[in-house]
């Protein structure tokens, strides 16, 4: 399945759940937000999120800022 | 003469209430631009701050895992300030306020409730777009956020952002990033003026702008709430010599508002007696 993660095109095996792709990103999931298709996915629905192909993923953390 | 015998209180002289939270501090500090975390953090720690404000951007999926700002700041110790800084509409604005809220609610940081508010019509002059800005602080507070206002020094503008409920207008001194300090000192005062007219706790921070302590000092003198502050102390030679610096700055300012400056007079007034000298006054 192809998605795009923060602009970049990437191939993923299955349909994995937001949940099982941080882990698969190796991402804390307290410490980003994930967007898709523009729309905030709060964190008590990474569980039962599964992305589909063309999705256009968001994932932010935390900079150093003014 | 002791501060008890003063008439006027400087209890409040450290203490900001900024909607729901009550700072320890009248300085807040950006975390950008630092040469190094480890810098970064013992510069937060000479400022007195109690709180930062971060940025949201981008996770770096490719890169070897890097240290992270959170490795270095400790949400249980610092209050978090998210900001919207980059976004040049007013969409981007709403997407990443809900994005920092989002990060902020997974630190369980009470900062999760509120942004610094930055929607930029021009990237040369980092000016902020008065419409876009007004737009998205009404969005925001209907989504429950308490809203930071970044904007111009122009009082009818700051005026608007309060009407639309924001919690802090926060008028630039000079254009960000550029050390040119307080440029125009006198739309500060109306702003100050407007806002805190039959609303004297009402904040105003002056965001963005300053160049070193005196332009802090400035600042705090004119009666503005407090200051934030990201690049003067960051790009300073020293920036935990200058943090230490705006520490005491901020403190010094608010202290002499609370005093009470004397007025400018065109003339001279002698302070010693002006009776029983010795010498002749020339004609």
């Amino acid at each position: 399945m192809r998605i795009e993660i923060n602009g970049e095109p990437r191939e993923l095996d299955g349909d994995p759940s937001l949940d099982e792709l941080l882990d698969r990103l190796e991402l804390n999931s307290r410490q980003v937000a994930v967007e898709v298709n523009l729309h905030l996915i709060p964190r008590d629905q990474h569980a039962s999120h599964r992305l589909s192909e063309g999705d256009e993923l968001e994932i932010v953390t935390l900079t150093g800022g003014g | 003469m002791t501060m008890a015998s003063d008439t006027r209180s400087s209890s409040d002289e450290n203490r900001l209430q900024l909607g729901s939270h009550t700072l320890a501090s009248r300085l807040v500090v950006g975390t950008g631009k630092y040469d190094t975390l480890q810098r970064m953090q013992e510069s937060l720690e000479a400022s007195g701050a109690q709180c930062v404000t971060v940025a949201v951007r981008r996770e770096r999926l490719y890169d070897a895992r890097g240290k992270n700002i959170l490795d270095y700041l400790d949400p249980q110790r610092y209050l978090l300030l998210p900001n919207t800084a980059g976004c040049y509409n007013e969409q981007d604005a709403l997407r990443t306020a809900r994005m920092g809220r989002e990060i902020l609610l997974g630190l369980e940081n009470p900062g999760a409730d509120w942004v610094k508010l930055e929607v930029l019509g021009d990237s040369k002059t980092l000016l902020p777009d008065p419409i876009a800005t007004l737009r998205a602080t009404e969005q925001l507070v209907k989504e429950g956020f308490q809203v930071l206002c970044y904007t111009s020094d122009d009082p009818v503008t700051a005026r608007r952002l309060k009407e639309a409920g924001a919690t802090a207008v926060m008028p630039a001194g000079s254009p960000i990033g550029s050390g040119q300090g307080i440029l125009n000192p006198n739309n500060l005062r109306i702003i100050l003026e407007y806002l805190k007219a039959r609303d004297p706790d009402y904040p105003v921070i002056v965001d963005a702008g300053v160049g070193t302590a005196s332009d802090v000092a400035v600042a705090m003198e004119l009666g503005v709430d407090g200051v934030l502050l990201n690049t003067a102390i960051a790009d300073a030679e020293s920036p935990v010599l200058m943090a230490e610096s705006m520490r005491l700055a901020v403190r010094a300012g608010r202290l002499a508002f609370l005093a009470g400056r004397i007025p400018k007079r065109l003339y001279a007034t002698a302070s010693s007696p002006e009776v029983g000298t010795i010498s002749r006054r020339p004609r």
